[in-house]
C-alpha cells in the first residue's frame, strides 16, 4: 500500500463516516455541516483520480453554492421544535433495501476481473482541461447538450423565483 | 190454399200474439186481451173448420190429412216435421179449441178488466183491491186490475200455441217441443205471482217433477229413433211391420221388448205431466196459480197432454196384444198406476179445505180413470173421458174461480182477513151467486157421474164396463173411487153453496160478471151434452137413438173396431155405477149439511188419523223430502260446494297459490338474495375491500413510493437473474 | 496505484446510505441531502471509469467528463428547484416532514 491508497482509505472512511452522520443526525445544521465534509471528502477523492478540474468545481459549486443553499433553506425553514423522530417508519425497510443495493452493487463489482485493474498516474503531459473546453463548443461535440444545460439552468432559474416568490399580501 | 195449409196455421195465431203482446201490447191492458183472443178465436175458427170437415170424411183415420216439410238434414236425407189431422186429433182439437177459448174470455174478467188500479199493488204479487170513493164519499174497497195483465196473456198465448203444436204434429218431436214449452209456460204461469214464496216454490217443484218424467221419456224417443230412424206416427204406429220388429226383440233390460221398453218410458212421460202416482205432488202446489191457469193447465190441456200421448201410442203400447190377452207391460203397468192413482188421490181429495186443491186431486183421480182404461185396453172409453174430462173440469174450476172471486168482494166488503178459498169460510153462497151455483152443479154432477144427463156418467159408465169385463182388481177399485168421487164433489157442493153462510164474508158475496158466467154457462152446455155423442148400442132405452158415432169415429183408429162391439150387455157395471154416483152424492150431502163450524170438518174426529192422513196427502212431501230432497241439498251444499269445490278445488288452487309462492321464496331466499346479490354485493365490496387494501400503496407519500419501486425493481431484477438474463 | 474496484464500491456505499436518507428522513431537506450525496456517489463513478478509459485509451476522453459536468449542472439546478419547492410549500403546510404532506394520498 502506498501513500495514494492509504490517502484514497483515509478519505474514504472520512467521506462514509460523515455521509452516516448526515443521515442520522438529529439537527438539520449539524447534517448540513456533516453534509459539507462529505463533500470536502468527495472532492479529495476527485483529486486521487486526477480529475482537478472536477474537485475544484465540487469545491466551488457544491460546498460554495449547493451548501449555502441549502444551509438557507433550512434557516428558512426552522421549526421552533426539532424533536420528532428523524427517521420515518419505514426506515428499517428502506435500511434492508439500500443495503441489498449496495450489497448488490458491491458484490458484482467486486467479482469484475476488469476492475482490478490499478489506475495509474496519468503523467503530466495528460491536459484534460483544453479537449474538455473545445468539445463544449463544438458543434460536433458537445455545444448542444451545452446549450441545454444552460437553458435548463435559466428554467430553473425562472422556475425556482416563481415557485417561492411570495405575493404581496398572500403570507398567510 | 190446400186444405193442409189449415193445419199448420192452427198454432201459429196464438204465437203471433204472444210476440205481439210482448213487443207493443206491454202496457196496455186492452190491445192485450184483444190480441189473445182474436188469436184464439181464429185458431178455434180453424179446428171449428176441420171438425167440420172431419165429419164429412171417411176414413179418416186411414189416410189422414197431412202435410210435411223438410227441418233439419241428416246424412243425404232430410228430418222431416209435419202436421196430421187424424180422428184422435179431430176430438182433441174439438175440446181444446173450445176450452182454451173459454177460458181466455173467462180470463178478462178473472182478472178484473175495467177496475181500477189498486195502490198498494205490485207486480208480481195478487191484486190486493183499490180504494173507491162512492157518492156518499164513503170509502169502498173493490177488486183492482192485476198489474200484470199483459204478461198474463202474453204467456196463455204462448201456452195455447203449445197445445195446439202438440196435437197437430205428426212426429214425436214436435210433440216433444210442444210437451216442453208448455212445461215452460206452466211454471211461468204457476209462478205467476212472483213475489209470494209459496208460489215461486210450487212453480219450481212443478217444472222439476214434470223434468223427471220428460228425461224418460226423451230417452224413449231416443231409443225409437235410433231403432226405427224415424220419429213420424206414420212410419211408427200405422205401420204393422214396425210395430212387429219392435215387439218381438229384445232390449237389453229386464228381458222386455222394445216396444214395451218404449212404452215404459214414454209411459214415464205421462206420469210426470199427468200427475200420476209418484209424481203428482206437483199438481195440488200448482192451485198457486191463478185460476184460469189451472183451469187450462190442469184441467183442459197440458194434463190432457199425457193421455193424449199414451192414446197416439197405444198402437206401440199393446203391440202383440189382443184383447184377451194378458196385458203388456206398459199397458200392467198403465193400468196399476192408473188405478191407483185414481183411488189414491180420491181419498185426499175428501179432506181437503181449499176449493181449488179438492178440485186438484179430482183432477190427478181422473186423470188415473183414464190412464187405467188405457191399461186394460179400452182405448175409445179414455178417450171419451178425456174429452168430457175436459169440459166439466174446466167449467168446475173456472166455477171455483168464480166463488173466489165473489168472497174476496165479500172480504173486501166487511174487512176480515180470511182465506177466501178456505171452504169452510164459505157456504149457502147459491143465493147469492146463482149462475155460479149451476154450472158448478152441472159440472159436479157430470164429474160424479149422474146418471143419463151428464157427459161423465157416460164415459165414466164405459170404462167401469171395459174393466169389469177384462179385469176384476181395476173395476174394483174404479168403482170404489167413483164413490169417493160422488162424495167429495157433494161435500164440495155442500160446503160452498148449500146451507148458511159460515162467515159475514161469505153473506156478502155476489155474482160474478158476465164475462166471466158466460163461458161457465157454454162449458156447462158441453159438460150436459158432450156425452150424448157416445151412448153404447146396447144400453137399455137410450142405446141406439143416437148412433154411438164417438166409438165409430174413434175406434176407427185402431184399425179395427175395437172393444166397444160387445154386444152383451151386463147390467152390473151400469148398476154399480149408478149405485156408487147417486149413493156417494147422498152421503155427500148427508154429512156435510150439519157442518156449521168454521174450523173443524165434522169428518175430522170419526175419521181421526185417517182423515190426517189424507188431509196431509199420506205426508208424501215430506217423505219426497227426506229422501230426496235433503240428500240432494245435502250432496249440493256439503259435498259438491263444500268438500269437493271449497275444499278440494279451491284447496288445490290454494295449494298451487302456495306453492307457486313457496317457489318464489324459496328463489329468493335461497338463490337470489344469496346468490345473485351476494355476488353483486360481495363484488361490490370485494371491490372496495381489495381498493381498501390497496390503498396501502398509495399512501400519498413519497417516501413509500419510492421504496416500494426499489422493492419492485429489485424483484424483477431477481426474476430476470434468476432466468438468466443479467 | 488504487484499484478501480476501491472507487466503485465506494460509489456504491456513498450511493446506498444516499438512498437510506431519501427513504428514511423526515425531513424534505435531508431527503434533499441524501439526493446530493447519491449525485456525488454517481459522480465518482463516472470518473473513475474517465479516468479507467482515459489510461486504456491513452487520450482524456470528453465524454465521461461533460457526463459528469452534466451531473453537476443538473444537481445545482435539481437544488434550486428543490428548495424553492420546499420553501413554498413550507409557507403553505407549515411543516417540512415529508410524512405530513399527503395530498395524493389514494
Amino acid at each position: 500500500m502506498n501513500v495514494l491508497q492509504w490517502v484514497f482509505v483515509i478519505t474514504a472512511f472520512l467521506t462514509v463516516g460523515a455521509a452516516v452522520m448526515m443521515v442520522l443526525s438529529r439537527r438539520m445544521m449539524h447534517a448540513a455541516l456533516w453534509l459539507a465534509v462529505a463533500l470536502l471528502g468527495v472532492g479529495v477523492i476527485f483529486i486521487t483520480l486526477e480529475a482537478s478540474f472536477f474537485a475544484i468545481v465540487q469545491l466551488l459549486v457544491y460546498i460554495g453554492a449547493i451548501l449555502i443553499l441549502i444551509v438557507f433553506a433550512i434557516m428558512l425553514t426552522q421549526r421552533t421544535d426539532e424533536s420528532g423522530p428523524r427517521l420515518n417508519a419505514y426506515a428499517w425497510a428502506a435500511a434492508g433495501v439500500a443495503a441489498l443495493i449496495g450489497a448488490i452493487l458491491t458484490f458484482s463489482m467486486a467479482g469484475w476481473m476488469l476492475g482490478n485493474t490499478g489506475l495509474l498516474e496519468l503523467g503530466p503531459a495528460f491536459d484534460a482541461i483544453l479537449p474538455l473546453g473545445q468539445a463544449l463548443v463544438d458543434t460536433e461535440g458537445f455545444a448542444v447538450p451545452f446549450e441545454v444545460a444552460s437553458v435548463l439552468l435559466l428554467a430553473a432559474l425562472i422556475g425556482a423565483i416563481y415557485i417561492a416568490f411570495e405575493r404581496k399580501g398572500e403570507r398567510s | 190454399m190446400p186444405f193442409e195449409t189449415l193445419i199448420w196455421l192452427l198454432p201459429l195465431p196464438p204465437l203471433l200474439a204472444f210476440f205481439l203482446i210482448m213487443t207493443f201490447a206491454h202496457r196496455r191492458n186492452g190491445l192485450s186481451h184483444g190480441l189473445a183472443i182474436g188469436a184464439v178465436s181464429l185458431s178455434w175458427l180453424g179446428s171449428m173448420v176441420v171438425f167440420g170437415r172431419a165429419l164429412q170424411t171417411e176414413h179418416l183415420a186411414e189416410h189422414p190429412w197431412h202435410a210435411v216439410l223438410n227441418w233439419i238434414p241428416t246424412g243425404d236425407a232430410w228430418f222431416q216435421i209435419g202436421v196430421q189431422v187424424d180422428p184422435l186429433t179431430v176430438v182433441t182439437l174439438f175440446f181444446v179449441a173450445w176450452t182454451i177459448l173459454m177460458i181466455f174470455i173467462y180470463s178478462v174478467g178473472y182478472h178484473n178488466y175495467g177496475q181500477p188500479r189498486g195502490m198498494q199493488d205490485r207486480p208480481g204479487l195478487p191484486p190486493q183491491g183499490a180504494e173507491v170513493k162512492d157518492t156518499h164519499g164513503h170509502l169502498h174497497r173493490v177488486p183492482s186490475i192485476e198489474p200484470m195483465y199483459a204478461r198474463f196473456f202474453a204467456l196463455v198465448s204462448l201456452f195455447a200455441f203449445a197445445m195446439y203444436l202438440l196435437v197437430v204434429s205428426d212426429n214425436l218431436l214436435t210433440l216433444y217441443i210442444g210437451w216442453e214449452v208448455m212445461g215452460l209456460c206452466s211454471y211461468l204461469l204457476i209462478g205467476f205471482w212472483y213475489a209470494k214464496e209459496s208460489a215461486r216454490n210450487a212453480a219450481v217443484k212443478a217444472f222439476l217433477t214434470t223434468r223427471i218424467g220428460d228425461v224418460f221419456m226423451l230417452l224413449g224417443l231416443a231409443a225409437l229413433y235410433t231403432l226405427t230412424g224415424s220419429l213420424n206416427y206414420r212410419v211408427i204406429l200405422n205401420n204393422p211391420q214396425v210395430l212387429e220388429i219392435l215387439a218381438s226383440t229384445a232390449s237389453p233390460i229386464a228381458g222386455l221388448s222394445w216396444a214395451a221398453l218404449i212404452g215404459l218410458l214414454l209411459f214415464a212421460g205421462t206420469v210426470g205431466k199427468s200427475a200420476q202416482f209418484p209424481l203428482h205432488v206437483w199438481l195440488p202446489d200448482a192451485m198457486e196459480g191463478p185460476t184460469p191457469v189451472s183451469a187450462m193447465i190442469h184441467a183442459a190441456t197440458m194434463v190432457s197432454a199425457g193421455v193424449y200421448l199414451m192414446i197416439r201410442f197405444f198402437p206401440l203400447l199393446s203391440a202383440g196384444w189382443m184383447p184377451g190377452d194378458p196385458l203388456t207391460p206398459p199397458m200392467a203397468a198403465m193400468a196399476f198406476i192408473g188405478a191407483f192413482t185414481a183411488l189414491f188421490a180420491a181419498t185426499i181429495g175428501l179432506a181437503q179445505r181449499d176449493i181449488k186443491r179438492v178440485l186438484a186431486y179430482s183432477t190427478i183421480s181422473q186423470l188415473g180413470y183414464m190412464i187405467a182404461a188405457l191399461g186394460i185396453g179400452a182405448y175409445v172409453a179414455a178417450t171419451f173421458h178425456l174429452v168430457t174430462h175436459a169440459f166439466f173440469k174446466a167449467l168446475l174450476f173456472l166455477a171455483s174461480g168464480s166463488v173466489i172471486h165473489g168472497m174476496e168482494h165479500g172480504v173486501y166488503h166487511t174487512g176480515e182477513h180470511l182465506d177466501a178459498q178456505d171452504m169452510f169460510n164459505m157456504g149457502g153462497l147459491r143465493h147469492k151467486m146463482p149462475l155460479t151455483f149451476w154450472t158448478f152443479l152441472v159440472g159436479g154432477l157430470s164429474l160424479a157421474g149422474f146418471p143419463l144427463i151428464t157427459a161423465g156418467f157416460w164415459s165414466k159408465d164405459e170404462i167401469l164396463t171395459a174393466a169389469f169385463q177384462s179385469n176384476l182388481p181395476v173395476f174394483i177399485t174404479l168403482g170404489v173411487a167413483a164413490l169417493l168421487t160422488a162424495f167429495y164433489t157433494m161435500r164440495q157442493l155442500t160446503l160452498v153453496f148449500l146451507g148458511q153462510p159460515r162467515t159475514a164474508a161469505a153473506a156478502q158475496a155476489h155474482e160474478s160478471r158476465p164475462v166471466m158466467t158466460l163461458p161457465l154457462a157454454i162449458l156447462a152446455v158441453f159438460a150436459v151434452t158432450a156425452g150424448w155423442v157416445g151412448i153404447p148400442a146396447y144400453f137399455p132405452l137410450v142405446g141406439g137413438m143416437l148412433p154411438n158415432w164417438f166409438e165409430i169415429f174413434v175406434g176407427s183408429m185402431l184399425g179395427h173396431v175395437g172393444e166397444g162391439t160387445h154386444a152383451i150387455f151386463t147390467p152390473t157395471p151400469l148398476m154399480i155405477s149408478v149405485l156408487a154416483s147417486l149413493g156417494g152424492l147422498f152421503l155427500g150431502w148427508w154429512v156435510y149439511q150439519s157442518q156449521h163450524d168454521r174450523v173443524q170438518d165434522v169428518l175430522a174426529k170419526p175419521l181421526g188419523g185417517l182423515y190426517r192422513l189424507w188431509q196431509n196427502k199420506y205426508y208424501l212431501d215430506e217423505l219426497y223430502h227426506a229422501v230426496f230432497i235433503r240428500p240432494a241439498l245435502w250432496v249440493a251444499e256439503v259435498f259438491t260446494y263444500h268438500w269437493l269445490d271449497r275444499k278440494l278445488i279451491d284447496g288445490i288452487l290454494h295449494g298451487v297459490g302456495r306453492l307457486g309462492l313457496m317457489v318464489g321464496h324459496g328463489f329468493r331466499e335461497l338463490i337470489d338474495r344469496p346468490l345473485i346479490n351476494g355476488a353483486g354485493d360481495a363484488l361490490a365490496e370485494g371491490t372496495r375491500e381489495v381498493g381498501a387494501r390497496l390503498r396501502v400503496l398509495q399512501p400519498g407519500r413519497l417516501q413509500v413510493y419510492l421504496l416500494i419501486a426499489l422493492v419492485g425493481i429489485l424483484l424483477i431484477g431477481l426474476v430476470l437473474f434468476s432466468i438468466g438474463m443479467v | 496505484m488504487i484499484p478501480l474496484t476501491w472507487y466503485l464500491i465506494l460509489s456504491a456505499v456513498l450511493f446506498s446510505i444516499g438512498l437510506f436518507a431519501v427513504l428514511a428522513r423526515r425531513h424534505a431537506i435531508a431527503i434533499l441531502m441524501g439526493v446530493e450525496l447519491m449525485l456525488n456517489a454517481v459522480n465518482i463513478n463516472l470518473l473513475a471509469f474517465w479516468h479507467y478509459w482515459s489510461q486504456v485509451r491513452g487520450a482524456p476522453q470528453v465524454n465521461g467528463m461533460v457526463f459528469a459536468a452534466m451531473v453537476f449542472v443538473l444537481a445545482a439546478a435539481e437544488t434550486a428547484v428543490a428548495l424553492a419547492l420546499i420553501i413554498s410549500a413550507y409557507r403553505r403546510h407549515h411543516t417540512v416532514v415529508v410524512d405530513e404532506m399527503t395530498l395524493l394520498k389514494g
